[in-house]
């Protein structure tokens, strides 16, 4: 089962063994990722494995995207607003300096207690979030700032109001801006990757997810409630539609694996943060130096190769 | 003793019995009660002639509808999807699939091509709600990619006609890259120049809503549409809020400003007939 990605780690684990250490702790740093990716894919998890990702990408410990902000950006400045109606805190947009240069930043936020829950809606978005992230791309876009994206959402809010204001539509145009970028984009998985509420913002040159985060087309919950009419039946339709990272990574949905401490992110949200800023640093570093036509147009034929010929047969 | 005569229209297009599972027979309008035999229906293209109401469309015959007779050309029909998750819920997904292509003649939710209409050529992208639920995998995904390349190089305009559910849960994580793969191709469209106009058939919700359906550069729907990135009955679950009676309809979208029109199937040809002309005739 755990094919062409495999074989792929394999490669680049041993290129990396051949090479001269010059790059000293950082690469062996790398090796020793490598190898704990290595070790996943090859250890088909189990559906109890599977269900302890989907726990530690909701534990209510686990960090977001304001305790990684705070941990990887310097002079962080949020900004506000749609410009249009409201100023959506269940996204959080905003500039910083990342290892000396300038990013935008969005991501998805939970809240830690009861009210700021209730003020962040849980994570889950209305249009006019989507569309205050749309505002910052762009404004990233003019000048250059690469892009981070951090992704820790159940989905975009099912209400009334949020149709209204046309969720859906918010959705798709998100990605079309995303897809149009000339600037670097690195998106993270951070927790749940719930749905068209994360692809609005994943639509990235790089698409990574921490190790015990969860990336689905609908949520466990949901998906038993529909195929087996019971909301009980989580467990079964987790296992059944795996979300886990090995998975994501197998399937070509992620390109790598961000380790998290030993017991999950929530357990040492310092050494999360800093085996985060690693791979955002270095995925960043790959995109630097090609042209903003180069990244758009490898952005566009990244998605475009997600279920082509290969995989999809005549009868 | 009331003598025994035929009293009414109603009694001769009299409803059958509901079917064992409770549900309508698909021919008894929703609407209004009237019952149809199929060949009527098929008449009037699926609308009630009494109350106006849309039945569900089947792709094919979409396709007849909106193109010269004999012109269309069907292209990638071969696909079909494999099962990259080994899926498994009450049935393996691999049954799911056969039988809904027994069932539908078809090979997945969406069929795609070339034709013309009123001599303009466009290229097609018709979904079939028949099919899965009209859901979006890998195959939906991957033949709406090629329809936007084809319209591209033809230099045509794309018409899509959607009808569908949703992302198609079976094929995972796979089936929720089609939203970008999809927006991918109808920026490269956009970027080649083409344009795109997007028909939005009941229901066209959740993934499909949210990624192309929503980008053409006119987007109409049927009167009395579902459309909505989530369904009523889960927006009533989660939030106990009342619903408006036409919470996610054509109408509801089109007063909020997210529908160029709102055209009823039988002038639906000709209102894509006249926007063909007018990109036809452009810069």
């Amino acid at each position: 089962m755990a094919g062409e990605a495999e074989v792929q780690l394999r490669e680049r684990l041993n290129r990396l063994r051949s090479l001269p250490l010059l790059r000293g702790a950082r690469l062996s740093g790398e090796l020793e990722r490598l190898q704990r990716q290595l070790e996943r894919i090859v250890a088909e998890p189990s559906d109890e494995q599977i269900w302890r990702s989907v726990e530690l990408a909701r534990h209510p410990d686990r960090p977001y995207t304001l305790d990684y902000v705070e941990r990887m950006l310097e002079d962080f400045v949020e900004l506000h607003g749609d410009r249009g109606r409201a100023d959506d805190a269940a996204l959080v947009t905003g500039l910083g300096s990342f290892d000396g240069r300038t990013v935008a930043l969005i991501g998805h936020q939970k809240g830690r207690d009861i009210q700021e829950r209730s003020k962040r809606n849980f994570g889950m978005a209305y249009p006019e979030g989507y569309r205050k992230a749309m505002r910052v791309m762009e404004l990233a876009d003019r000048h250059g700032f690469p892009l981070i994206t951090l992704v820790d959402t159940p989905g975009a809010y099912p209400g009334v109001a949020a149709e209204q204001h046309g969720q859906g539509g918010m959705i798709a145009r998100s990605q079309a801006v995303m897809a149009r970028l000339r600037t670097p984009i690195v998106s993270c998985i951070i927790g749940e990757g719930g749905s068209g509420g994360a692809i609005a913002i994943a639509v990235a040159d790089r698409v990574l997810m921490q190790e015990n985060a969860i990336y689905s087309v609908i949520s466990p919950e949901g998906c038993a409630a529909i195929l087996w009419r019971d909301a009980g039946e989580a467990q079964k339709a987790a296992a059944a539609f795996k979300p886990d990272a090995g998975h994501c990574l197998e399937l070509g949905v992620i390109d790598a694996i961000v380790p998290e401490p030993a017991e999950g992110a929530h357990s040492d949200p310092d050494a999360a943060a800093t085996l985060l800023k690693d791979s955002i640093g270095e995925s960043l570093e790959e995109l630097i130096g090609f042209s903003g036509d180069e990244l758009r147009g490898r952005r566009r034929a990244r998605f475009r190769s997600l279920g082509t010929l290969e995989t999809v047969k005549a009868p | 003793m009331a003598a025994r005569i035929d009293v009414s229209i109603e009694h001769k297009h009299a409803p059958p019995e509901a079917n064992a599972d409770g549900k309508p027979h698909p021919n008894t309008c929703p609407g209004c009660g009237s019952h149809y035999r199929d060949d009527e229906l098929e008449q009037h293209l699926n609308v009630c002639p009494q109350c106006g109401h849309h039945f569900p469309m089947r792709a094919r015959a979409r396709i007849a509808q909106l193109t010269d007779e004999g012109s269309f050309t069907e292209e990638a029909g071969e696909l079909r999807s494999d099962d990259p998750l080994g899926f498994f819920d009450l049935r393996p997904y691999t049954e799911r699939l056969a039988e809904a292509e027994v069932a539908t003649g078809l090979g997945d939710a969406m069929v795609t091509g070339h034709a013309t209409l009123d001599g303009a050529p466009l290229q097609l992208a018709v979904m079939d709600f028949a099919f899965m639920g009209g859901s979006m995998g890998r195959v939906v995904g991957e033949k709406f990619t090629r329809a936007c390349e084809a319209a591209a190089e033809r230099q045509v305009p794309l018409v899509s006609v959607t009808a569908s559910g949703g992302a198609r849960m079976q094929e995972g994580i796979l089936s929720l890259m089609q939203l970008p793969k999809t927006v991918c191709a109808v920026e490269d469209l956009h970027d080649a120049g083409g344009a795109m106009i997007s028909v939005m058939a009941h229901p066209t919700t959740a993934g499909v809503l949210a990624s192309f359906a929503s980008l053409g550069d006119v987007i109409v729907a049927e009167p009395g549409a579902l459309l909505s990135f989530t369904g009523p009955r889960v927006v009533q679950q989660t939030t106990r809020e009342k619903l408006p009676d036409d919470f996610g309809l054509a109408e509801s979208n089109y007063r909020f400003g997210h529908l160029d029109a709102i055209v009823p199937r039988p002038e639906l040809r000709d209102y894509v007939a006249r926007l063909l002309r007018l990109f036809g005739n452009g810069g």
